[in-house]
């Protein structure tokens, strides 16, 4: 692929829910949506809860499938790859910081941050050294790293998250909203990652509630608003 | 790369009853999938007509082998199916002692399956059990111990040692967790887990616990009545599921 092609790029993209319990109404979420992020570039998702963000951001990862159009990350079309293509992107081109952290229970936090380096093979040291650093800028004290996350509060699950999250250098990072209850001082790491993440090269999608932070990374905004069905004419 | 195993429209018939019909998928090196449907969709069933348990009315059961490449396990004979099932492939039952010898010491449990393939060296062979026990975090004071003396989650990770021993390429799992109490569950998903990444396995796991399968699995097959309704990667599967039994499925359970 050649560098002006995006990383990211949807065309025409639909999305509708089946309710097989409610008779099987379906229900027309989104409609012809398109857009695109390129590497180095930050692109916000905005409109008003319930618009479908997350929607959006979850047919890329794949977690959703895409009723009609094209979800293309970096040549691969998510909408209609097998499961093994979509496994094997999101272990090394795609990464996603979601709002909750899912881990294997008794699991210590530096595992947890490591962990997808080690999947893409890197040296054990290194990804431990990777993960350590991480953790050390985003202030999880170390007396926490051999312990499971799961009992963490709130705001360090997030961080751990986000440490897990920026690990490997994705060129594709998927982000909902990564600055959330986080105080100023971590809200700032965070925003210097995505700088740096943004400097490698890196395409970012991400929704951002906290308007500042969305003004500082991102380079452009996507109301998907714009993708809702149209009423019934 | 080459599928390491490749089921084709494999069907199971009680009588006129249908345990699996037409199942067909491709599984690759390193990939762990789950199947999840309730008591009696055929999931146990498919599992053991896969692993050669129970013998099925049609279909393939085409195996990447070592010395042949693909080969239907189905059609081959007897011997060199049961040289595979000890050597390639692992099954770890749903009730440790199904897959244990109770009467035989922890050590002895392991060492067998060693003894197995040709392993004749009493030193070599006790060193490799007590690695093993290591592993999957039995202490080595209890080598000589035997397995009825043990509780649940312990025999249930002495049977995945006894099984990971060899070596094997794919490894069959019947609710692995399933009469495990919560914390040992964990522990048992962690070391799953981390023998799955290390030593690069594939694994089938039957369970009905769609918490494990999120943990675990790379993807999902969900059966219904000997059939199945819906297959994809795990999250979306179970984050956007499309056939209406997968709905009620992922709708009936507290949260995944």
């Amino acid at each position: 692929m050649t560098g002006v092609e995006p990383m990211i790029a949807l065309s025409d993209v639909s999305k509708t829910f089946t309710l097989h319990n409610q008779g099987g109404a379906v229900i027309e979420v989104m409609r012809n949506a398109s857009l695109s992020v390129a590497g180095g570039e930050c692109v916000a998702l905005v409109g008003a809860s319930g618009a479908g963000k997350s929607t959006l951001m979850r047919m890329v990862y794949g977690n959703y499938l895409a009723a009609k159009g094209k979800v293309v990350v970096a040549g691969l079309d998510v909408a209609q790859a097998a499961p093994r293509e979509i496994l094997a992107l999101r272990r090394e081109v795609m990464g996603y910081v979601s709002q909750f952290l899912r881990v294997v229970p008794r699991v210590p936090t530096l595992e947890v941050v490591a962990e997808p380096l080690l999947a893409v093979g890197e040296d054990r040291e290194a990804a431990l050294a990777r993960a350590r650093d991480l953790l050390t800028r985003l202030n999880i004290p170390q007396t926490l790293w051999s312990l499971s996350p799961t009992t963490f509060s709130g705001g360090e699950q997030q961080r751990v998250n986000i440490a897990r999250g920026f690990a490997h250098p994705y060129p594709v990072l998927l982000l909902d909203e990564p600055t959330a209850s986080l105080d100023a001082a971590n809200r700032e790491v965070v925003l210097t990652l995505i700088e740096e993440a943004k400097d490698r090269g890196a395409a970012i999608m991400g929704i951002f509630h906290d308007e500042a932070a969305r003004d500082r990374v991102c380079d452009r905004v996507v109301d998907v608003t714009g993708f809702a069905p149209r009423q019934a004419a | 790369m080459t599928p390491l195993l490749s089921v084709r429209a494999l069907t199971k018939r009680y009588g006129p009853h249908i345990g699996c019909a037409d199942v067909s998928f491709d599984l690759w090196p390193g990939e762990v999938m789950g199947i999840v449907g309730e008591s009696g969709s055929g999931k146990s069933t498919l599992l053991n007509c896969m692993a050669g348990h129970l013998v099925c009315d049609s279909g393939q059961v085409i195996f990447d082998t070592r010395a042949d490449g693909p080969t239907d396990t189905l059609t081959m004979s007897e011997p060199a199916r049961r040289m595979l099932s000890r050597t390639d492939w692992a099954f770890v039952h749903q009730h440790a002692r199904d897959g244990l010898h109770m009467g035989v010491s922890a050590g002895g449990n392991v060492g067998e399956r060693l003894m197995a393939v040709g392993a004749r060296n009493y030193g070599d062979i006790r060193d490799t059990a007590i690695d093993w026990l290591g592993r999957v975090e039995i202490s080595e004071t209890r080598i000589d111990d035997r397995p009825t003396t043990f509780s649940g989650g312990m025999q249930q990770r002495l049977q995945i040692a006894r099984n990971l021993v060899t070596g094997p390429r794919l490894v069959f799992m019947d609710e692995p967790t399933g009469g495990l109490d919560v914390s040992v569950q964990a522990r048992l998903l962690d070391l799953l887990r981390g023998l799955v990444r290390d030593m690069g396995l594939s694994a089938i796991i039957v369970t009905h616990d769609l918490a494990v399968v999120r943990l675990l699995a790379d993807r999902l097959m969900v059966m219904k009545d000997g059939h199945v309704v819906e297959a994809g990667l795990t999250d979306q599967v179970l984050d956007d599921p499309q056939h209406a039994y997968t709905q009620l499925l992922v709708s009936s359970v507290l949260q995944v």
